[in-house]
């Protein structure tokens, strides 16, 4: 893990009307890093991945990714970046080929490219046979799976998972880690968020936000230290619950 | 096949249900799954996304005919007798089904009437978990945190006095800190006499449970206490971390007598060959240069049996 | 009983509270027959016309001023051949030319006949039968002024549509259809989608697992489209009598039994759609395409059923819009009583019947 900052954010911030979703957070993440991005249910995560995708222009505050600035250059950040969530999956009326064909057309891949990475694709998940079928008859498991190695086709510089393991059989759920790893392992930066504490291990350093601000980053053996807590969980736990108080009135 | 009798003892008995969908019904969503619940049981449906779960709730709440098989709930058949199930059992579905432009207040009051009854009638029943929501009884259902609208959802499920309440998936995108209150106000439902059948793909929520059906693509895997369950798990399992977890994780797969590892957030768990040799897994360990390394005998837990019930 | 006001209450809150439907809901009607009524009109005012005369005679120029005098045409040219009308025609100068032949005075006077030749530019077809009709009318008049029998050949046939409308007011035909049109969006779609809506976001599945009767489900959704309907309804002829001339002949209570009718004819046809889909876009999809449109082009509205191909004239019998848009009009514009229109009325009713039944029957109290 290098010490190159592939997101920087500094006091970045955004508001709707009133209220404040997002509220200067600065942070950054490295190079190959895991980085996960927990935090409650309306704590302001899903704003603060929206602005750092390049949806989201923010209302104040700096931040850039992958070295593209987050107001001016969000196209170029949109091509330089993966993206998959629980929600957003692969065309299920599309062959395996297909959506592979089409992300990576997206991207802007050659056909050349195309042609070879997903031999190569195909033989890593094991789905050589499968290449020609609809994505909507494999197993709820590949698809998830299938989906993280077509976020990753293109070979952005980072990737961003928005609860990926969501309603996922365990095994799989572990299968798809390891390919979090391996990509991670290969340069790409993961940033992820989750609501399965035991992952957020998995992670070299985690953010939790509660109430739209910053309230813990570090790696996970120190914030147990920090918190004196067991696991992750319990760290959660005693964040979160604070929030849980405030939240409601803010809305 | 289980005697009326039983039936009747049981407040809910299913006996080789099956589910299909499709023109052709080649999608085999339910497979014969059997199973009973005791009056004043928590019992959890816990698997993944495609188990079937859904499927199983909805034949139970009379909202799908079973394709084969048949259930009762209460002593009423679901499909002869649905309107009688209709009228006694307390159902959330798995989206958050209330009224998103109609106030805490309005959604409550609505429901309450639907059942004949007012908030008034079964206000103890409710009273714990309303509390924690009546600050913003006036508030649109739609603007409410995913936590008190769940509590709001169980709410108006409860507000008739059920005598037994289906979930399915109520704490799936909640955060840890609802669900966690969740489980408690669920604890104390039961102590006031509520059957309590609730699904869920987390796998730690099976120990909160009385117990569990483990469920995976239509199958049941395994039915009992989450402790008999457990009890089952044939192999010892040995729990394993040090400072690099990726390659440690490699290492223990390469190592014979290591049956299976998987990561367990903190911890990898291998789960051992019979007869296997703790000290030679250490020594070859260090070997491979993995520091603060700690090895140690666990208890299995209930994932670590799914994942060996769904590998056979 | 109170379980069903429970529900009406709870469909009443959904709709007020829904600030931009309300709107559309309430406004649309009243917008949609200011337009028709003003904007909207096939009158043609002002158009340009250029009159070839070759009599040049008392006649024929007494027929010339009284053509510009109209607010219909305006005398932009006198041309002296045949070929100017072209060059007229292509650079728009005139949408129609009057021709006059030699001697027409005194063809008049001596043989009792002479022709007249109108030449429209029918490039846009529409406005040249109108033009042609507005002259012919014109002529007519003109002719029956003169006390010698004469007969003048008609150049074109009048437009059908134009003998609905006598005194040519564009509003009178759109009254009856702007009601037509504004009951079957508010009724039909909106009562499908709102049933759909109960499906899509799941608390259809909740209240089917509880003591509701699917009926109650059914009728408590109708029951506020129907007053908002009343509403609607009302507002329409309050604008159409007082801003648009448009007066109502026959009996108000009459006209507003056979609409309120007609309401729940579409509030019945709205639960046939709601109980075939479960996705309020294929609701709002159905109702507009299958529903709406062929009501549009089939109840005799837009165009008359009379000019349709036999096989469409049958067709447009299904569309309850079709007899209600014929009651609305003898009713309204001509004033008949209620012994003229008890067969449409019947056939309303009959429809209404067949598919409040269809619904029911259709109403899944299963999810599949």
């Amino acid at each position: 893990m290098t010490q190159e900052k592939i997101i920087t954010a500094d006091k970045l911030t955004k508001r709707f009307g009133n209220f404040t979703a997002v509220d200067a957070i600065s942070f950054d993440v490295y190079k190959g890093e895991i980085f996960g991005f927990l935090g409650a249910n309306g704590a302001g995560k899903t704003t603060a991945m929206r602005m750092l995708c390049g949806l989201s222009i923010p209302t104040s505050g700096k931040a850039q990714v992958a070295g593209f600035d987050v107001y001016k250059q969000t196209e170029k950040i949109k091509r330089n970046i993966g993206y998959m969530s629980q929600k957003f999956s692969l065309y299920e009326d599309l062959t395996i080929k297909e959506n592979i064909r089409f992300y990576a057309g997206v991207y802007g891949k050659s056909d050349v490219f195309i042609k070879e990475k997903t031999e190569y694709l195909l033989k890593q998940l094991h789905l050589e046979n499968e290449a020609n079928k609809l994505v909507g008859s494999l197993p709820l498991g590949w698809k998830q799976k299938l989906a993280f190695s077509v976020a990753i086709f293109h070979e952005p510089r980072i990737v961003f998972l928005d609860e990926p393991t969501g309603g996922v059989d365990p095994v799989t759920r572990r299968e798809f880690w390891n390919m979090i790893y391996a990509a991670a392992e290969s340069g790409i930066t993961v940033f992820v968020t989750t609501h399965y504490m035991d992952e957020a291990e998995y992670c070299n350093r985690v953010t939790i936000m509660v109430d739209g601000r910053i309230e813990a980053l570090d790696t996970p053996s120190n914030l147990k230290q920090t918190y004196n807590a067991a696991t992750m969980n319990e760290v959660f736990l005693q964040l979160a619950r604070k929030a849980n108080r405030t939240a409601d009135q803010l809305e | 096949m289980e005697s009326r009798q039983f039936k009747l003892n049981k407040m809910v008995a299913a006996t080789e249900l099956i589910k299909t969908y499709g023109k052709k019904n080649e999608i085999l969503a339910v497979d014969k799954v059997s199973f009973s619940v005791d009056k004043g049981e928590i019992f959890g449906l816990i698997g993944p996304d495609g188990a079937g779960k859904t499927s199983i709730f909805r034949m139970l709440t009379t909202l799908l005919l079973p394709d084969g098989g048949n259930a009762t709930v209460n002593g009423f058949d679901v499909v002869k007798d649905y309107k009688q199930i209709r009228n006694a059992v307390g159902y959330m579905p798995g989206k958050f089904s209330l009224y998103q432009d109609m106030s805490v207040e309005e959604n409550l009051n609505f429901f309450a009437t639907i059942f004949h009854t007012t908030i008034k009638e079964n206000y103890d029943l409710i009273k714990d978990i309303y509390v924690q929501i009546e600050p913003f009884k006036e508030r649109r259902a739609g603007k409410l945190s995913g936590g008190m609208k769940q509590k709001l959802a169980l709410c108006c499920a409860l507000i008739h006095r059920p005598v037994v309440l289906f979930l399915d998936e109520p704490t799936t995108g909640v955060d840890a800190v609802s669900r966690k209150e969740f489980w408690e106000i669920l604890q104390r439902l039961k102590h006031q006499g509520i059957t309590i059948l609730v699904s869920t793909p987390y796998m730690d929520e099976a120990a909160l449970c009385d117990r569990v059906a483990l469920m995976q693509e239509g199958r049941l895997l395994s039915v009992g206490t989450p402790g008999s369950i457990i009890n089952t798990f044939q192999h010892k399992v040995l729990a394993v971390k040090a400072a690099r977890m990726f390659p440690l994780l490699h290492d223990l797969l390469d190592w014979n007598e290591v049956e299976v590892a998987y990561s367990f957030g903190e911890y990898h768990h291998a789960v051992m060959k019979d007869g296997y040799n703790e000290d030679a897994l250490r020594l070859y360990l260090l070997q491979k240069d993995h520091q603060q390394l700690q090895l140690k005998s666990t208890e299995p837990n209930i994932e670590d049996c799914f994942m060996q019930l769904m590998q056979n | 009983m109170k379980q069903f006001f429970s529900f009406v209450k709870k469909e009443f809150l959904h709709i007020l509270r829904d600030r931009q439907t309300l709107l559309i809901l309430l406004g649309m009607p009243i917008a949609l027959i200011m337009i028709f009524g003003f904007a909207l009109t096939t009158e043609v005012k002002n158009a340009k016309f250029a009159v070839l005369d070759f009599s040049k005679d008392v006649a024929t120029k007494e027929l010339t001023s009284e053509l510009d005098a109209s607010r219909y045409f305006d005398l932009v040219a006198e041309i002296h051949d045949y070929k100017e009308i072209e060059t007229l025609f292509h650079q728009g100068k005139a949408s129609i030319v009057i021709v006059f032949p030699p001697s027409f005075y005194s063809d008049l006077q001596h043989l009792n006949t002479a022709p007249i030749q109108i030449i429209a530019d029918a490039s846009d077809p529409n406005v040249a039968t109108t033009l042609t009709a507005y002259a012919t009318t014109i002529i007519m008049d003109y002719q029956k002024r003169l006390t010698l029998n004469r007969k003048l050949p008609y150049a074109i046939q009048t437009e059908v549509r134009m003998l609905y409308n006598p005194q040519l007011k564009g509003s009178f035909s759109f009254v009856p259809g702007v009601i037509s049109m504004i009951l079957m969006l508010v009724c039909t779609m909106m009562t499908a989608i709102t049933i759909v809506r109960e499906k899509e976001i799941g608390t259809m599945e909740v209240l089917l697992v509880s003591p509701v009767q699917p009926i109650k489900i059914i009728l408590a959704k109708a029951v506020p489209y129907l007053l908002i309907s009343i509403v609607n309804i009302i507002s329409i002829l309050i604008i159409s009598v007082f801003v648009l001339d448009v007066p109502i002949k026959g009996s108000l209570v009459l006209l507003l039994s056979e609409s309120i009718l007609f309401t729940i004819t579409c509030l019945s046809f709205g639960l046939l759609i709601s109980t075939a889909t479960n996705s309020q876009q294929m609701a709002m999809f159905i109702s507009l395409t299958g529903m709406f449109l062929p009501t549009v082009m089939l109840s005799g509205f837009m165009f008359p059923i009379e000019n349709m191909p036999w096989i469409l004239q049958v067709i447009s019998n299904i569309f309850p819009a079709r007899w209600f848009y014929q009651i609305v009009r003898a009713v309204m514009i001509k004033g008949l009583p209620l012994s003229s229109v008890w067969k449409e009325t019947l056939i309303l009713c009959g429809m209404t019947v067949l598919l409040l039944i269809a619904s029911l029957k259709n109403f899944k109290i299963r999810l599949a």
